[in-house]
């Protein structure tokens, strides 16, 4: 076994134990299964909404877009900043409520709202939609990187199967608490390596971080600025806003909210979360002195930039290290996403559509009854996906932002929209995403008289102001005042 | 009231202002004007966050009885 492989399966290993071990002295109710008995502090909560930010997917393809597409990258550094701005007043409402109505998901806390089974059930499944392919997106991350750090020694579908099995096996015994104490070891050593390699990369290549952008200014002209067409400015503005909306509607974000044992948790980590987001900056660093370095990495194979740029750079030792780094920011994510699925299918689908009055410990034994069966359905996407995955993740992403509006006037004091307007608007929304990912539609096709700036517009505004409309209209005609003159004719 | 008004620089920073700074020159501290510009705009989110945390009277109530960290 070379040095490398060694090293992560010992952290591997290491992240099972800690999974299991973190059930110690709990007794797994579903209120502590899925949302750890709302009794985090500052730390765990941080760390549960940081996880967000550090996936495979930033890690990866972070780097991977600063290396193939170059200036659009910085996208993903900005949306999260705002997203935290807005949770300081979204959030502790959304927590307060929870509480008191002891949620513990996303559908769960829209069905209390709206008073509404049927809405639970279209979020729930709107949910478990968008979850999937996200799941998907980790395990395939989990594989690249484990047969390239391990120098071929495991192959991806191997890495695959074990990767999934340890996420189900902690997730099964520890819930969200075996999440979040993973996500404690996953930040640690990925802060570490992305820091180092962030520094240290364009120091031995170019000299510095100066000379570094530089020499690729002067070798693709452009390459660092927002391009007059395609992911221009307009899309940066557009999308940045978009994503800034949708953050927290991701289920599992938005679940980890429910974990916090006080609202001011959250108050005080929207200060701290934007700079803890800068360090996403040195991974943008490592994909561009990737990009003169190993240069052809061409479509899919861009998420290999970072590995690709260690390899030819590291002892096999330390490209174990950041594999081992990078396996744990697919299975921290993973089992999160794995935790929020089951309970939706359990809490949501189960009890919202099938049985009704199933008690809390029938539900909880089920959640941890579907965790295989997700993960194994998620395993077979992953080796027999093939490229609708990628176009089922852009889904994903513009779904949960559907939920927006319908959140937002849930939190106002005397909320006007009704559960007809939601479940209305949130349909719509959907279906207009479907078409326009399923058709690759964009706004210059859909609407080709817009002057050119506008046509880099994100296609997911359409999705959300159809939303809007039909949420407000619906709405409008469903007023309680009419319910009540219908009651009267009716003698309810 | 007014301070919350704060929380909406770092929208204008980033999304209004992104469009006039679209440029590598001059570089601040090795990163192109439009990162370094993206980058201040996190920062300064961060400390406009912390001014706003403190001047919310909300957060200097103590509702379950937990000490008051201003």
């Amino acid at each position: 076994m070379s040095s490398a492989l060694a090293i992560i399966v010992a952290v591997t290993l290491f992240a099972l134990y800690l999974g299991v071990r973190a059930r110690h002295g709990h007794d797994m109710s579903l209120e502590q299964w899925t949302v750890g008995g709302r009794s985090f502090g500052t730390a765990f909560v941080f760390l549960l909404m940081a996880g967000e930010i550090y996936t495979t997917f930033t890690f990866l393809g972070g780097s991977g877009f600063a290396y193939g597409k170059g200036a659009p990258v910085y996208y993903i550094l900005a949306y999260g900043t705002l997203a935290y701005v807005l949770s300081y007043w979204m959030l502790p409402p959304v927590w307060r409520f929870a509480k008191t109505h002891r949620v513990v998901s996303q559908p769960h806390f829209f069905t209390r709202k709206y008073d509404s089974a049927s809405l639970g059930v279209l979020v729930a499944i709107v949910d478990v939609a968008a979850l999937i392919p996200y799941l998907v997106l980790q395990l395939k991350g989990l594989g690249i990187i484990v047969s390239t750090a391990s120098y071929g020694a495991i192959s991806s579908s191997a890495a695959i199967w074990i990767g999934a099995g340890v996420v189900t096996i902690y997730v099964i015994v520890s819930g969200v608490r075996g999440s979040a104490w993973n996500s404690v070891v996953k930040d640690m050593l990925i802060l570490g390596i992305v820091l180092f390699l962030g520094i240290y990369l364009p120091m031995h290549y170019y000299g510095g971080l100066g000379q570094m952008f530089h020499a690729i200014d002067v070798a693709r002209p452009g390459f660092l600025t927002f391009p007059e067409k395609g992911s221009s400015v307009t899309w940066f503005q557009s999308t940045v806003l978009l994503t800034a909306l949708g953050f927290f509607m991701w289920p599992h974000t938005f679940g980890s909210v429910f974990t916090a044992k006080d609202e001011r948790i959250f108050r005080r980590n929207a200060i701290v979360l934007p700079l803890y987001q800068l360090i996403l900056l040195f991974v943008f660093f490592v994909g561009f002195a990737a990009a003169l370095k190993v240069p052809g990495l061409k479509g899919g194979d861009i998420d290999l930039s970072l590995f690709k740029l260690s390899l030819q750079t590291f002892d096999p030792w330390f490209v174990g290290v950041i594999g081992a780094a990078g396996v744990l920011t697919a299975l921290v994510p993973g089992s999160m996403i794995l935790t929020t699925a089951s309970t939706l299918l359990a809490n949501d689908i189960y009890r919202g559509l099938v049985q009704r009055n199933a008690s809390d410990e029938a539900v909880a034994k089920l959640a941890r009854v579907c965790v295989p069966v997700v993960a194994v359905v998620a395993v077979l996407f992953t080796l027999h996906g093939g490229e609708t995955i990628v176009a089922l993740l852009l889904m994903g992403y513009s779904f949960v932002t559907q939920l927006f509006p319908a959140v937002i006037c849930s939190l106002a004091p005397r909320n006007r929209a009704t559960r007809q307007g939601a479940f209305c608007g949130i349909l719509a929304g959907v279906a207009v995403v479907a078409v326009t990912t399923i058709f690759k539609l964009s706004v210059g096709q859909l609407m080709p008289f817009l002057p050119d700036a506008l046509k880099d517009v994100n296609i997911g505004f359409v999705a959300l102001a159809v939303n809007l409309v039909v949420f407000v209209v619906v709405s409008a005609v469903t007023q309680p005042q009419a319910e009540t003159d219908q009651s009267r004719v009716q003698t309810h | 009231m007014s301070f919350r008004l704060l929380a909406v620089l770092p929208f204008i920073g980033i999304l209004l202002g992104v469009p006039f700074v679209n440029r590598v020159e001059p570089l601040v501290l090795g990163m192109p004007f439009v990162l370094a510009w993206i980058v201040m705009w996190v920062v300064l989110s961060s400390i406009i966050m912390g001014i706003i945390y403190r001047l919310d009277p909300v957060n200097r109530q103590t509702p379950s009885g937990e000490e008051v960290r201003s």
